[in-house]
């Protein structure tokens, strides 16, 4: 144990040492450390790699309170809310929690309440709330918009925040931090306590914990950092395949008998992919492989919670030899028997890759076990770079968060719901939240404008305020009915529709449900196509209205929608390195001998840019001219790149017909030669102006973030499982809403909400901004005569991407032309 | 879903696309021209039709504390000045449903109203009546009427079941939608078989609802064909392109 000597012996009562001792332990360092910070009374954000008694160490100090306090008359209320991202984790939590309180036997309640917590429990919290409450953060944002919150909440004494790093730069975390700002003002004493994984940047975490009323703003953060042990490294392995390393695609097919043979000698192997499409695609590989009939399960957010449920009980008997899964299975709760984690395709970014290599041995002494598989060549590269960074303990940063004003517009609705309040307090209080701390008072008051009235210039509300003004200079909800609808609208999370999956029963009606999928998913495909999912081909029949209808076709071979890459962009720090391997040819002898020769060949056709340049290559291929960049910057940022590309290659009189991006590279291809276009020019920063403002607002990301703040701001309610309207007159659609206000009001509070949101989560501007900067006189031209190497899996990819922009309209026609030949045949 | 969609091919529907961008076609002998904005031209009597305008829906939902942005009959008059302007019609009709609620011409902005008593300078307005606005408008010029006939046409705002020949109706609030690989649109649509038309919905706010849903199973003799409105142009989409929701 290390260097005990600074912390006091007398850290741990008797009862507690004793309790260590009987268990065969010694309290960790850090765990002592927390003890010895809760007794200063300070806040302390604790960041320690899985397994290292990080929850034990959350809680020592709660526990050791409440087994001294003195005997009370009156009932107590709670002393300690522990919030995690997960409802599961939670649950988990409280079992766990169970141990030492038994063991010790100490009389303390610790109770778990979440979504799905009975109605009789969650009345009798109420009445007689548990010393101990473990949930979630809309749980607590729902209990922050009762009446009679403050009371509540008046002996809070700790608030234990788990796994920080997943929420904090999210609008999930603006809400929990605006909470956390409500909970100190109703208890001042609060003790604030974060518990996350390893980070880049731990003082990004300690500032959205939060401040202190009073405090100054340039005042360094008032929480205190404590580290925990630093874990034996993970052995993290490239699957070097005796196949060729494909030239593209997603699915690493070739690599499955290996996979295959490596899951055979593991004792249980977690299989991450990064969608569900590859989940269902590789648990089907595997099945086809599994000659020794292994039990290997499928785990993803489309399958019924049923069943997936059912898997996780497996698991935890240790029943199962490996599960297929998507980052479902990313957090947290304890699986003992994981001795292999193995990533399929691409893992993106250095620190998820290390979360999910956590899920291997959650014990400290024991080094993690990974292996990477990659699916084509570029991600060879991307998977080296990774093992690369692992190996030297660095991480991708999350930049710091600035608080978004619909999840703002939704708290000061609760705070309404939940007492009168004063504007110029409530103001305060909320800019002692880290992702509020620089709120201006105008937009503060815009948002209370906004929760009251809905914030127009044309002042048709006035009448009907949600909020009210009232004499005494405070304001409340408007009544009872206002209330109900805002706590049925409370939290952050945004569910795209899902459609059911049914088996279809006789005369077409709905039967037994095998899961669910997200609106959109099946779009590519027609009845009669099969596809796979829930580890099995279906046949599709039809879409209702709420239902895919499915019948079983066990012996097609399924048309599997080609449907690749990840959701997740590949982080900046992560490119860097790939950038950086590639341009270090001393460095390719980690790499095999097909991807070296196919870099060589790219060394000797085109050329390999330095670390810091951009490679654009112009070359003819058929009736068609192609330009290829390689910004290595992510799906996202290429896509908005090759949006404004276009429109200025357009200008320029190459007439580019379309485009195709991934994470590392983008193409696009035009009736014109492009080999004289003044690059320069063309990636001018000045690109992120009036070119950007013009195709967002036309784009149907905008809509579609437009109708995520719209709901989480409170302006469109949301769509209850069976509670949607038959009728269709009666109810209106967000691209409408939409639509009509950029047209009279487009410097409407929720617009400007919309533009942010879609600049930074959907196409990344931020990025693009960075990049174009960074490349500015760094641009190496290659006229090339035909394709290069590193073009080839670029060009791959034609044709199994959708074609933006006036696609719509062109699909319309297209149907049209199919009527005129329907009619002449 | 429904039985049209297991019916053989149908016959050609006959239809010209006009140099507006509009689509042309005759209903019980009467030159229809179907408009991009969701409005309908006769020809001969130079009647502008338009269906569901749904005036002052946003304050509706804005007196039950959702404040839905109060400008969508400021959009939809918009539209709507842009079509009479262009096309200089003798008569205007609003085929019903024109005012969200039986409030909803109470609530109207003085801006608003002065734009619907200039419309009816120099033509008339005729304002059917539908289940929104049962009454009509009481203030505004025009003639509040249930059903009306233009010619060999039948005009009414809620299409009677069975088959209709020469009826034109609003109601349902139309809409198209057409999957290909490369994604999806969903479009308000006119939706006519050749003998009856059912317009879409004009009014900004108005949703829409899919061409195969039941509710318009029964209306048509044959599987209808869809015009569906796209930027500047109306789509002629058959009904084996069409897909449901």
């Amino acid at each position: 144990m290390a260097d005990d000597a600074a912390l006091p012996a007398d850290l741990l009562p008797a009862a507690f040492a004793d309790w260590f001792a009987t268990r065969g332990w010694a309290p960790r360092t850090h765990q002592l450390e927390m003890v010895a910070r809760a007794r200063d009374r300070r806040d302390a954000l604790l960041i320690a790699p899985t397994g290292g008694g990080k929850t034990l160490a959350g809680f020592l100090p709660s526990l050791i309170e409440l087994s001294q306090r003195p005997p009370a008359n009156t009932p107590r209320g709670i002393h300690t809310l522990y919030i995690s991202p997960l409802k599961a984790l939670a649950v988990d939590v409280e079992r766990n929690l169970a141990t030492p309180i038994r063991e010790m036997g100490l009389s303390i309640v610790a109770e778990s309440r979440t979504g799905d917590t009975g109605a009789a429990r969650r009345q009798r919290q109420r009445v007689k709330p548990p010393d101990i409450l473990l949930t979630t953060p809309e749980q607590l944002a729902l209990f922050c918009a009762w009446e009679g919150a403050r009371a509540y909440f008046e002996d809070l004494s700790c608030i234990i925040l788990d796994e920080i790093h997943t929420l904090h730069s999210t609008k999930r975390g603006d809400l929990l931090a605006l909470d956390i700002a409500r909970l100190q003002t109703f208890s001042p004493n609060l003790r604030r306590v974060g518990l996350s994984a390893t980070v880049d940047d731990p003082d990004v975490i300690r500032r959205w914990m939060g401040f202190h009323a009073g405090e100054r703003d340039d005042a360094p953060p008032a929480v205190d950092l404590v580290l925990g042990p630093a874990g034996t490294p993970p052995i993290v392995e490239v699957l070097l395949s005796e196949g060729r390393v494909p030239w593209a695609g997603h699915t690493a097919q070739h690599a499955m008998a290996e996979v295959y043979e490596v899951i055979k000698k593991a004792r249980t192997a977690l299989v991450f992919v990064n969608t569900r499409f590859q989940a269902e695609f590789a648990f089907q590989e595997l099945w086809r492989l599994n000659e020794d009939a292994l039990p290997i399960a499928l785990h993803h957010g489309s399958l019924a919670a049923e069943q997936r449920r059912k898997v996780e009980a497996a698991m935890a008997r240790g029943e199962l030899r490996a599960v297929v899964c998507t980052s479902t299975l990313d957090l947290g709760i304890d699986w003992g028997d994981v001795d292999l984690v193995i990533q399929l395709a691409s893992p993106k970014g250095a620190s998820r890759m290390v979360q999910r290599i956590g899920r291997a041995n959650h014990r400290m002494d024991e080094a993690s076990r990974a292996l990477f598989v990659p699916a084509n060549r570029f991600e060879m590269l991307e998977c080296q770079a990774a093992r690369e960074a692992i190996a030297e303990n660095r991480f991708d940063g999350d930049p710091p968060r600035v608080g978004a004003l619909d999840i703002l517009a939704q708290h000061i609705m609760g705070c309404a719901c939940s007492e009168p309040f004063d504007a110029l307090a409530l103001y305060d209080e909320i800019r002692t939240s880290g992702p509020y701390r620089a709120l201006a008072w105008e937009d503060f008051e815009q948002v209370v404008d906004f929760v009251s009235t809905g914030g127009y210039a044309l002042r048709a509300y006035d009448r009907f305020r949600r909020i009210v003004k009232g004499q005494d200079g405070l304001w409340r909800a408007r009544n009872a009915d206002t209330i109900l609808r805002h706590r049925l609208n409370v939290g952050a999370i945004l569910s795209p529709a899902v459609l059911s999956v049914r088996i279809a029963g006789r005369g077409g009606r709905a039967g037994r449900k095998v899961g669910e999928v997200e609106e959109g998913y099946l779009e590519a495909l027609e009845p009669g196509d099969t596809f796979i999912f829930a580890g099995q081909v279906w046949r599709l029949m039809g879409v209702t209205a709420l239902d895919v209808l499915v019948t079983p076709a066990p012996a097609s071979d399924p048309k599997l929608p080609s449907w690749g890459g990840s959701k997740f962009a590949l982080s900046t720090f992560l490119a860097k390195r790939v950038r950086e391997l590639m341009f270090d040819q001393a460095h390719w002898s980690v790499l095999p001998a097909d991807v070296r020769e196919w870099l060589e060949l790219q060394r000797d056709r085109s050329l390999i840019p330095a670390e810091d340049e951009m490679l654009v290559e112009t070359f003819p291929r058929g009736k068609r001219h192609f330009m290829v960049c390689y910004p290595f910057e992510g799906r996202l940022a290429h896509t908005t790149l090759a949006m404004l590309m276009t429109r200025r290659l357009e200008r320029m009189g190459a007439a580019p017909l379309g485009f195709v991006c991934n994470d590392y590279a983008l193409a696009v291809w035009s009736l014109n030669p492009m080999d004289g276009v003044d690059l320069d020019a063309l990636f001018d920063q000045d690109m992120l102006g009036d070119d950007l403002e013009d195709w967002l607002a036309e784009s149907y990301m905008m809509k579609r973030s437009f109708k995520g703040c719209a709901i989480l701001a409170g302006l469109i309610e949301r769509r209850f499982p069976g509670a949607e309207k038959s009728g269709r007159q009666v109810t209106f659609s967000a691209d409408l809403v939409y639509d009509v206000l950029r047209r009279h009001e487009p410097d409407h509070l929720l617009l400007r909400c919309a533009r942010e949101d879609a600049a930074t989560g959907l196409i990344d501007v931020a990025r693009v901004g960075h990049m174009l900067a960074r490349i500015q006189g760094k641009i190496r031209h290659a006229v090339l005569d035909h394709l290069s190497p590193f073009s080839v899996p670029m060009l791959l990819e034609i044709g199994k991407e959708r074609v933006p922009g006036a696609a719509g309209e062109m699909i319309l026609a297209e149907a049209a032309e199919d009527l005129i030949a329907e009619a002449s045949s | 879903m429904t039985a049209l969609a297991r019916t053989p091919a149908p016959a050609p529907y006959a239809f010209a696309q006009s140099p507006c961008g509009g689509l042309e076609m005759e209903i019980m002998g009467a030159a229809l021209r179907m408009r991009a904005s969701g409005a309908l031209l006769d020809l001969a009597h130079q009647a502008l039709i338009v269906a569901d305008l749904h005036f002052e829906k946003g304050s509706a939902y804005g007196m039950r504390g959702q404040f839905l942005p109060p400008y969508d009959t400021r959009d939809t008059l918009d539209r709507l000045e842009a079509e009479v302007a262009g096309l200089e019609p003798q008569v205007v009709i609003f085929l019903g449903d024109s005012f969200h609620d039986g409030r909803a011409e109470d609530r109207l902005s003085s801006d608003d109203t002065a734009r619907l008593v200039a419309l009816a300078q120099g033509r008339t307005l005729i304002w059917l009546v539908g289940n929104h606005d049962a009454d009509g408008p009481r203030r505004l010029p025009g003639q509040v009427v249930e059903t009306m006939t233009l010619g060999a046409l039948v005009l009414r705002h809620e299409p009677e079941p069975g088959e209709q020949p020469g009826e034109l109706s609003g109601h349902l609030h139309p809409c198209a939608r057409v999957s290909s690989g490369r994604g999806t649109v969903r479009r308000r649509c006119f939706a006519t078989d050749g003998t009856r038309m059912i317009l879409p919905a004009f009014g900004a706010y108005a949703g829409g609802l899919n061409v195969k849903d039941a509710a318009f199973a029964g209306l048509f003799a044959r599987p209808p064909l869809a015009g569906a409105l796209g930027r500047d142009r109306v789509h002629a989409v058959g009904w084996r392109s069409l897909t449901s929701d």
